[in-house]
């Protein structure tokens, strides 16, 4: 299937899908030559504009979910800059993948690649069919460009044309060349193209932001380059935005600032909250707290203030003379100072969660959902800390069910003085045919001991001490009572 | 009269330079012997205290439902601020701390939980502040007491697996306690009675170091005293409950 374009009177090829190029059919070719090719060639009329429209829409949703920092690239890429937003999926390596499934479950065929600079990025990204990302790491960008083909360069397919007569074929031969000659005949692009995907000349992205949200931005006479100033401007552009979200009855759940450099490089950084804010202090607190990871590099002359994602908040009426003074802590605040700082996950409640297995008897629940008073059993006596996954300990005892008279654990000998017990918990049959642990139908005896020190801890054999067939009767410790 | 309104204000101000003083109240144990030892009647609140096991995880398992019953028996969320995850929520509830109470944040490292802890410090209103380190300098401990005094919100370091020849670093804590795993009590059946700890109290701004063997928390995180060990030969109660 290709797409065709009118040009001059004829009808040329504008894009080609896989099919189609593997025929011999490339972008370019009038549609005649095409056909002489694949008689049965599909031919659909081209829609430059839709396509663009299609981009934007593209990078709008990247930038939602990987980074604030998005460009579509027409014809046919968009740029991210990922630049310190690997973390929130792990690895850099996570969040390719994900990009890769998701945008592939879209119906598109697509080719990742990521590298130092954005020249590289997109000459790997349309030269190495690997079909799967590649990462080119960094400071390997050169090596990576010099086996390249010219045309990787992004240049026009003239110039290309007139380098391979000249006998260029790489971009290897192309870089120890002498540069006067070579720009007098083809021009001054190509050289800077050159430098821009061996990093010796900066290549912003001019990102895009989503209509309709809430923005404001601040231009500035002088650059500035202060955290100090950044914080100012922020405080302003917060309260400028906390208006704009009033009188939409919204409040910001997640908030961009871009840092526009005087180089033309656009920075972000991306803040969120646990609770839709419109506090102009809470928001300008959260984004001064990001503010070092911002390089002004010679200065900052402008700053936008975006606000990605919000949900609807409704006015609250303020709180009479008499409810101030008690008034509870302001958790919100709280929690979304830790969570920009650690990571929504490393914040959490636990709940009870319905498992006879102790170690998964407890679940996380957000800080901020609203308390539903559920909790476990009291009378099941419980350590206070638990060995996750148990540790296994040699154990002197008496089968079936005595409990253990001693046992020896980080090799360290404990004898029992007392003890309780056993308590017997079945394996969950609805769970991994019954395995756990790699044992069908697993039972455990779980027994508490104090030692002759009066350390408490949690035993528990796996077996029922009498039939092999339901655990293997070794021991293990689970954890340590008060 | 004069004299003695001139004396109050003097030991207030002595107190003030001291800095024993309980700015924001205090926090009694309900157990007659250690509240009376403590300046003020009890853990002063607002201010920061150091509690420490062994590295024996059983005492450490001990200092931890200890300082859940302190935290229980406080108004207010708990943040609670971690290293590892060997924390058992289940267990903090059997003391009488709601899971709805406890924000839990793993915060990875000594410095991060430290840095998450101070963030906790400023706001009012918390319970307490519950950071779970290996070791930390005496300038944390002065920045920690610092924000706690400044918000009113009790801090709690838990020094995890610490040795007791090593306790003997300065500290801005207000009170330095290490809780050990003592036998409990022989019930003559094969069971187990309710556990027991020596409490011991290292250090005490405003007053003497000393220890006591107490019982461990109840439902409402209470401890109490065991019958036998109470001081007075002819205690009339089987045992002091705290109140």
């Amino acid at each position: 299937m290709v797409a065709a374009i009118p040009d001059h009177g004829r009808r040329i090829v504008a894009s080609v899908d896989r099919a189609a190029r593997a025929l011999g059919i490339f972008p370019g070719m009038t549609i005649t030559k095409a056909r002489s090719f694949a008689p049965g060639l599909e031919v659909v009329d081209a829609e430059p504009e839709a396509d663009l429209e299609g981009l934007r829409r593209l990078a709008l949703w990247a930038g939602q979910r990987y980074s604030p920092c998005v460009a579509p690239d027409p014809p046919d890429g968009i740029w991210l800059d990922i630049t310190g937003c690997a973390h929130l999926f792990d690895s850099e390596r996570a969040l390719l993948k994900d990009l890769h499934r998701r945008v592939a479950a879209f119906g598109l065929s697509v080719q990742i690649a990521v590298a130092d600079t954005a020249g590289c990025a997109h000459a790997v990204a349309r030269h190495v069919p690997a079909g799967r990302p590649v990462t080119i790491e960094p400071g390997e960008h050169r090596k990576a460009m010099a086996l390249l083909p010219i045309a990787s360069l992004r240049l026009d397919p003239d110039v290309v044309e007139g380098l391979r007569k000249l006998g260029f074929e790489r971009v290897e031969q192309l870089i120890g060349e002498p540069r006067a000659p070579l720009a007098k005949r083809f021009g001054r692009t190509l050289h800077r193209r050159l430098d821009q995907a061996l990093g010796f000349v900066p290549e912003p992205l001019e990102p895009i932001f989503p209509d309709q949200l809430p923005r404001c931005r601040r231009g500035f006479v002088e650059p500035i380059a202060t955290a100090d100033a950044f914080n100012t401007v922020i405080g302003d552009l917060a309260s400028d935005i906390v208006g704009q979200l009033a009188r939409l009855g919204k409040g910001a759940r997640r908030l961009d600032c871009y840092f526009h450099r005087v180089d033309g490089h656009a920075q972000a950084i991306r803040v969120g909250t646990a609770a839709p804010s419109r506090d102009p202090k809470h928001l300008a607190k959260l984004l001064s707290a990001k503010v070092e990871t911002i390089d002004p590099g010679l200065g900052i002359e402008a700053m936008t203030l975006v606000t990605p994602l919000v949900e609807p908040m409704v006015a609250r009426q303020g709180e009479g003379l008499e409810s101030l003074g008690r008034r509870g802590p302001d958790l919100a605040a709280l929690v979304d100072a830790l969570a920009n700082r650690f990571g929504q996950a490393r914040l959490y409640r636990t709940a009870p969660n319905a498992s006879t297995m102790p170690e998964r008897s407890t679940r996380t629940a957000p800080a901020l959902a609203p308390p539903d008073g559920n909790a476990w059993d009291d009378d099941l006596p419980r350590p206070s800390r638990m060995l996750n996954p148990p540790e296994p300990i040699d154990v002197t005892a008496m089968l079936p069910d005595h409990p253990p008279a001693m046992f020896v654990w980080r090799r360290k000998r404990f004898r029992v003085a007392r003890a309780d017990g056993p308590e017997r918990l079945l394996g969950e049959w609805w769970r991994e045919h019954g395995h756990e642990a790699g044992t069908p139908l697993a039972v455990r005896d779980y027994y508490q001991v104090e030692t002759t020190a009066g350390g408490r801890y949690w035993l528990f054999r796996l077996g029922d001490g009498e039939s092999p067939s339901t655990g293997p009767m070794r021991w293990f410790i689970h954890g340590a009572f008060a | 009269m004069r004299h003695s309104s001139i004396l109050e204000d003097l030991r207030a101000r002595i107190a003030r330079i001291e800095g024993v003083c309980a700015r924001h109240g205090s926090l009694p144990f309900g157990l007659d012997p250690i509240d009376r030892h403590l300046p003020g009647g009890g853990l002063a609140a607002g201010a920061l205290h150091e509690i420490a096991g062994s590295p024996d995880l059983a005492d450490d398992a001990s200092a931890t439902i200890f300082l859940a019953g302190i935290l229980a028996r406080i108004e207010g969320p708990v943040f609670w601020c971690l290293r590892w995850r060997d924390l058992f929520a289940p267990a903090l509830h059997l003391a009488g701390l709601h899971p709805d109470r406890v924000i839990h944040v793993e915060a990875g490292s000594d410095a991060n939980v430290l840095l998450a802890m101070e963030e906790c410090l400023r706001h009012a209103g918390l319970a307490g502040v519950v950071g779970e380190v290996t070791k930390y300098s005496t300038t944390a401990s002065k920045r920690l007491q610092l924000a706690a005094e400044a918000s009113g919100v009790t801090a709690f370091v838990f020094r995890r697996a610490s040795k007791a020849e090593l306790a003997a670093e300065g500290t801005a804590a207000m009170t330095r306690w290490r809780i050990g795993a003592v036998p409990s009590e022989a019930l003559g059946i094969p069971s187990l009675g309710r556990p027991r700890w020596e409490v011991v109290l290292e250090r005490v701004r405003g007053s003497e170091p000393r220890s006591w063997i107490v019982e461990g928390c109840d439902a409402q995180g209470r401890i109490a005293l065991p019958a036998a060990l109470v001081d007075r030969p002819t205690a009339a109660e089987d045992r002091q409950a705290a109140a």
